[in-house]
């Protein structure tokens, strides 16, 4: 220790040797196991059902995809940061039918383009605003209080339901401008706008999760939020900033379904809350927090909808699907689990051992 | 530096005394905004009403207070209400022969989420999660989502205990929602209070590690508490059938988090270890009279979704920041404790 | 005690191996009945191991005999164990926070007898006819998370003695106590010593536990090293057979009156916590701060650290006033704080080695765009691992397959790569090897070489005495001497601690 301990250390170096030990630290079994099974998943289907393997299924997997997504985005930076959202629907539903009113209000009978497209910005600033001051009253209700975020959001999801149901008195608001269900609707380079939405926000959050400051902090208030208070992280700044950017990926959503049903309602769409966690959790995201890249969930939401519309084609109920993507989810934890902790191996071998907690 | 724990101190701190407060307050207020609110065919009827949910609630709580969480019950009670259904209408097996097979295939259902959690050692919340897509998923779709309409008379056919006329006229009828759902609940207060299993569960919820040292055999407290949740769900379900006299596979999905709210709200916790059985009867009941409530007010249903909410927010929020105050006083009377 | 009496408890030739490492090696051991015995040793010396081993949670390796009664007894399990009478106080007591005193004392009766319900009535009978039996008045009715520390203590004995215990291990029971709860305790084991119950206390401090104690017996690297009648070993003794070695040689302490003063803290006060705190510490020197556990020492670093607020006084670096709002204003002004508790508040033990290091600089790498890549993260991180002389296994390792003292490492590196000027260290080497201690004092003499403050916390006055220019003794909330060592013993200042 003859250099100074505190001196200023070399300068961060980007060699070669940086980015080969980041190659080499990835890529354990889990993560090559997904892409193999939505490989082999892919090919079956095109062996197998005949009209699987064309353009149209692949444009209408797009379409369908970006809803699912968009919405599974914003359950993971929560449950990343060992949380959860329950209400990302009932928010979702209470922008689009915020925007909805605001067009069908706003917009006189025969209005031109430009007012056109003016009211049509004023109606997503609206619901934007309504998104933010939706996530940052529910970050900020988790982080001072320190109630458990399922209860918060429990009560958040009624409460939103609540409201839109009451000013809705549960009715479909629809008559939005055509033009707004055409662009969302229209293809870019042979593919939908929605699902170019869906990937830009992908790609967004990864960055942001995986290249920021923020990022790093709500993996690390995910394992144990104390330590991360003790080493000088604003904490409850952060668990805000978790739920405002959820609620921002809920207003992204709410565009998509607005453009795809043309109408909004608060009951769209509600059967997706619980397949959200179950995409996230097929994608690698830790139940318990702290773990969970946007790469992985992409390859499950992949992997959820190739089953979802190959079964389509072999002209399968909707029902069997979610069943399949049930059993799926439990049998790719279970190989994890096997995988990891040598877990048969060690029941077969001693019966009474003793769980991990307790080695010297 | 011990104040000694009075009577009333100890009750302040329990969250049901809290809540028979609130429930007490709301009740004299709706009974003085509408006069056929606190009168006895109501109340007998808001039970009744409310036994399907308050059945559930009872056997959720038991799983809440060993630790773990369960979302699937009421896809489990859907499948063993629609199976022992399709036996009495379509096969015309006899009751005793129906009612066993949907009460075995409530606890199955349940036992298997306890494999799941315990062997392959998923999250209670993801497991269950995932069981109930399967569970609710596989029944519509091998059902086709028909429901069952003809249900035989032994099922269907209302079965009172006492029945008396009031004053006013009125009839009011102890039925078997009634009586069933007593019974539930004197059956989850016997084992939770003055059972070993009990004692064990609590032990569990609230300290595992302290569990498993003592010796208390973790995996079978797991299984019986899902095996437990699994029958009271397939007896909720059965009893569902019985007050509407027919089997809709889809009538009972959709309650999971009205009833983890009410068995929340009756101060059972979402960590394990706490929460007693009049509680969870309360919290059915503030839910029950707040839905009546308004809407014999003429308050619109529609409101009902946002007073739950506000409910649950204020509830939980006041429950943990006074828990955080207490905590918050203890280690600096410790310090200075010599 | 008759020596011809039988042993209560022997071992012969126990070993036990986790992979390839030796945990235990062959160990001989006998406890009498009635019998008051320390087993002592550094931490990872094998006497968790040998507990767990007792109370039936491992198997020790094919060859050794457990003899309880002179009966061999293996294969044990943990039921089996309790109901040879073999009970284990855990030093986190393996309490149930949500029931009451009652319940907790009663709850193995309810383990082992299925038919019989539950009675409320019983179960207060039960506890209260325990709690009698040991002359300690607790209202059995309060909610266990009512109680301190030392009380909860008591309802484990209580819970062992309901459980009918012949022998009750004690892992680290002085720990959190102070002096007169420690002789409450003492007392206690001297009445189940009369009821013919043998203690095992384990523990790396004895000073109070040796006073009754019949005999002791020494671990170290999984060997037991003897047993002695207690009478017969002082504690300087026990140290060098514990350790094998002499680290705490000599005295570094240096005057450093002409060194700048770096932080100057004045009638500082925080209500129930500490009271009317004056201390300097100049640029460059270490400063000692010990006492009793609970006497206020962590309170003081945490406000220090700007994670309490002070009700008065003033904090001061470089002679300007800080208003510390957060430990972010802290750590801005230039003070750092390793926490005592490594495991839960030190490191997020799940997350890599490469995440831990870099978590309280995070801020101040982020580049224009406000990113921060993967590259520099890992390249800052291992930077520190190697100034740091951290032995990893790869950078993106969960930081919990280190060992205690590169853990403590890791969190070091947290701290340094923010440039502290004020350090502060509280218990920095509980669970650390020997070894791996010299390293963290090196450290903390290269840091104060280089003009870093340090304040280091510690139980251990002959810690302090190594590494320290001067020593403060905190109690009840006050700062109540200063030594310096070499002009005082540390025997004199232990005295006036434990007084």
């Amino acid at each position: 220790m003859s250099e100074p301990l505190l001196g200023d250390g070399p300068a961060a170096g980007h060699g070669l040797g940086s980015l080969t030990a980041r190659l080499q630290g990835g890529l354990p079994m889990s993560e090559i196991g997904l892409p193999v099974l939505l490989l082999a998943l892919v090919l079956g289907f095109a062996l197998f059902v005949p009209q699987f393997a064309t353009l149209g299924t692949f444009q209408s997997f797009m379409y369908q995809i970006a809803m699912l997504g968009l919405l599974s985005l914003a359950m993971v930076v929560p449950l990343i940061s060992g949380g959860l959202n329950l209400a990302i629907i009932a928010t979702a539903n209470q922008s689009a039918l915020l925007m909805a009113w605001l067009m069908k209000a706003l917009l006189p009978a025969s209005a031109g383009g430009p007012t056109l497209l003016l009211v049509i910005l004023a109606a997503l600033v609206a619901g934007l605003l309504l998104c933010l001051l939706i996530g940052f009253l529910t970050g900020a209700l988790i982080a001072y209080t320190g109630v458990h975020p399922i209860l918060v959001t429990l009560g958040t999801k009624s409460l939103i339901d609540g409201i839109s149901i009451y000013l809705t008195r549960g009715t479909v608001i629809s008559g939005i401008p055509d033009i707004f269900a055409a662009t969302g609707n229209a293809t870019l380079l042979g593919m939908p706008v929605v699902f170019l939405i869906f990937i830009l926000a992908a790609v967004v959050l990864g960055i942001v999760l995986q290249g920021t400051p923020f990022g790093l902090k709500v993996a690390m208030i995910g394992s144990n939020i104390e330590a991360t208070r003790y080493s000088a992280i604003d904490t409850r700044r952060t668990l805000v900033g978790v739920y405002v950017t959820s609620s921002v990926l809920c207003f992204v959503a709410s565009i998509v379904m607005l453009a795809a049903f043309n109408s909004a309602s608060a009951g769209y769409a509600q059967s997706y809350l619980l397949v959200t966690i179950l995409a996230a959790v097929l994608g690698g995201v830790d139940p318990f927090g702290g773990f969970g890249k946007v790469a992985g969930l992409m390859v499950a939401l992949a992997i959820l909808q190739v089953i979802s519309s190959g079964f389509n084609q072999l002209g399968l109920s909707n029902y069997l699907t979610v069943a399949i993507w049930g059993l799926i989810l439990i049998a790719v934890v279970a190989a994890q689990t096997i995988h990891q902790s040598g877990w048969l191996v060690r029941r077969l071998r001693f019966r009474a051992a003793p769980s991990p907690a307790s080695k010297p | 530096m011990h104040e000694q724990s009075t009577f009333l101190s100890r009750l302040q701190r329990r969250p049901e005394a809290w809540l028979l407060a609130v429930i007490l307050l709301a009740g004299l207020a709706l009974s003085l905004a509408s006069p056929t609110f606190l009168t006895l065919p109501n109340i007998v009827d808001l039970l009744e009403s409310y036994a399907v949910q308050a059945i559930m609630a009872l056997g959720l709580f038991v799983v809440l207070v060993s630790g773990g969480i369960d979302i699937s019950f009421a896809a489990t009670a859907s499948v063993a209400q629609y199976v022992a259904a399709a036996m009495a209408a379509y096969a015309g097996l006899p009751p005793l022969v129906c009612i066993g097979a949907g009460l075995l295939i409530g606890v199955a259902l349940g036992l298997l989420n306890a494999a799941l959690i315990h062997y392959v050692r998923i999250t209670s919340i993801i497991a269950t999660i995932a069981t109930m897509s399967v569970y609710f998923s596989f029944l519509m779709y091998v059902t086709g989502g028909r429901s069952i309409y003809n249900l035989p008379d032994w099922w269907t056919d209302r079965i009172t205990f006492y029945e008396t006329e009031t004053t006013s006229g009125d009839l009011v009828r102890i039925t078997l929602p009634i009586v069933a759902l007593l019974v539930a609940a004197l059956l989850t207060w016997l084992l939770m209070t003055r059972s070993k299993v009990g004692r064990q569960l609590y032990a569990m919820g609230g300290n595992p590690e302290a569990a498993r040292r003592i010796g208390i055999n973790i995996a079978g407290m797991q299984f019986f508490a899902y095996g437990f949740l699994g029958f009271m769900s397939a007896a909720a379900g059965l009893l569902q059938a019985h007050r509407v006299g027919e089997s809709v596979p889809n009538a009972l999905y959709g309650n999971e988090l009205a009833v983890l709210s009410a068995a929340v709200l009756g101060g059972a916790s979402l960590t394990g270890g706490i929460g007693t059985v009049p509680g969870v009867l309360l919290g059915i009941v503030l839910l029950a009279m707040l839905q009546n409530g308004l809407n014999l007010l003429g308050v619109s249903s529609y409101f009902f979704q946002i007073v739950i909410g506000l409910v649950i927010l204020i509830s939980t929020s006041i429950t943990v920041l006074s828990a955080r105050q207490r905590r918050r006083r203890r280690p600096i009377g410790e310090a200075l404790n010599v | 005690m008759p020596a011809a009496s039988t042993p209560y408890l022997r071992l012969a030739g126990i070993s036990k191996s986790f992979g390839g490492v030796k945990a235990l090696s062959d160990i001989d051991w006998d406890v009498r009945p009635g019998e008051i015995h320390c087993l002592v040793g550094e931490n990872g010396c094998g006497k968790s191991t040998l507990i767990k081993t007792v109370a039936g949670v491992h198997a020790p390796d094919p060859g050794g005999v457990v003899l309880i009664d002179g009966e061999p007894v293996l294969p044990l399990n943990p039921a089996k164990a309790r109901a040879l009478g073999v009970q284990v106080i855990f030093q986190d007591l393996a309490l149930f926070p949500n029931l009451s005193v009652a319940e907790n004392i009663a709850i193995e009766r309810h383990l082992n007898r299925p038919a019989v319900p539950v009675s409320q009535a019983r179960m207060r009978a039960l506890a209260l006819a325990t709690l009698q039996r040991l002359d300690f008045p607790l209202d059995p009715d309060k909610a266990l998370s009512e109680l301190s520390v030392s009380e909860r203590q008591i309802v484990a004995i209580c819970r062992g003695l309901a459980a009918k215990a012949r022998l009750i291990f004690m892992d680290e029971p002085t720990a959190s106590l102070t002096r007169a709860e420690v002789r409450r305790l003492l007392s206690i084991v001297q009445k189940l010593k009369a009821d013919g119950i043998a203690v095992v206390f384990v523990s790396h401090r004895l000073e109070e536990v040796v006073e009754i104690a019949e005999r002791v017996t020494v671990f170290r690297d999984g060997r037991k090293v003897g047993t002695w009648p207690a009478a017969e070993v002082d504690q300087a003794r026990i140290i060098s057979l514990m350790t094998g070695m002499d680290i705490f040689h000599g005295v570094v302490a240096r005057d450093m009156t002409k060194a700048p003063p770096l932080l100057e803290v004045e009638g500082l006060s925080r209500a129930g916590e500490y009271r009317d705190i004056n201390l300097t510490i100049r640029a460059g020197e270490v400063v000692g701060l010990t006492g009793l556990l609970g006497a206020g020492r962590t309170e003081l670093a945490l406000s220090l650290f700007g994670m309490t607020r002070p009700d008065s006084g003033r904090i001061k670096l470089d002679g300007q006033v800080l208003n510390l709002t957060s430990n972010r204003a802290a750590l801005k002004a230039g003070i750092a704080y390793v926490s005592e508790d490594r495991l839960s508040l030190g490191l997020v033990l799940r997350q890599s080695i490469a995440a831990n290091a870099v978590l309280a600089v995070i801020d101040r790498m982020k580049n224009g765009l406000g990113l921060v890549g993967e590259g520099r993260r890992r390249a800052l991180a291992d930077d520190w691992v190697k100034r740091l002389a951290i032995k990893i296994p790869g950078l993106d390792k969960p930081v919990q397959t280190l060992s205690g003292g590169n853990q403590q490492r890791v969190v070091l590196a947290k701290w340094l790569a923010a440039k502290p000027r004020l350090l502060i260290l509280d218990s920095p080497t509980v669970g650390v090897d020997i070894k791996n201690k010299k390293g963290i004092y090196d450290i903390v003499a290269a840091l104060a070489r280089e003009g870093v403050g340090i304040l280091l916390i510690s139980d251990e006055v002959i810690e302090t005495f190594a590494t320290c220019d001067r020593v403060l003794h905190m109690r009840q909330g006050r700062i109540v001497g200063e030594a310096v060592p070499g002009q005082v013993s540390e025997q004199a200042l232990e005295a006036e601690i434990y007084a």
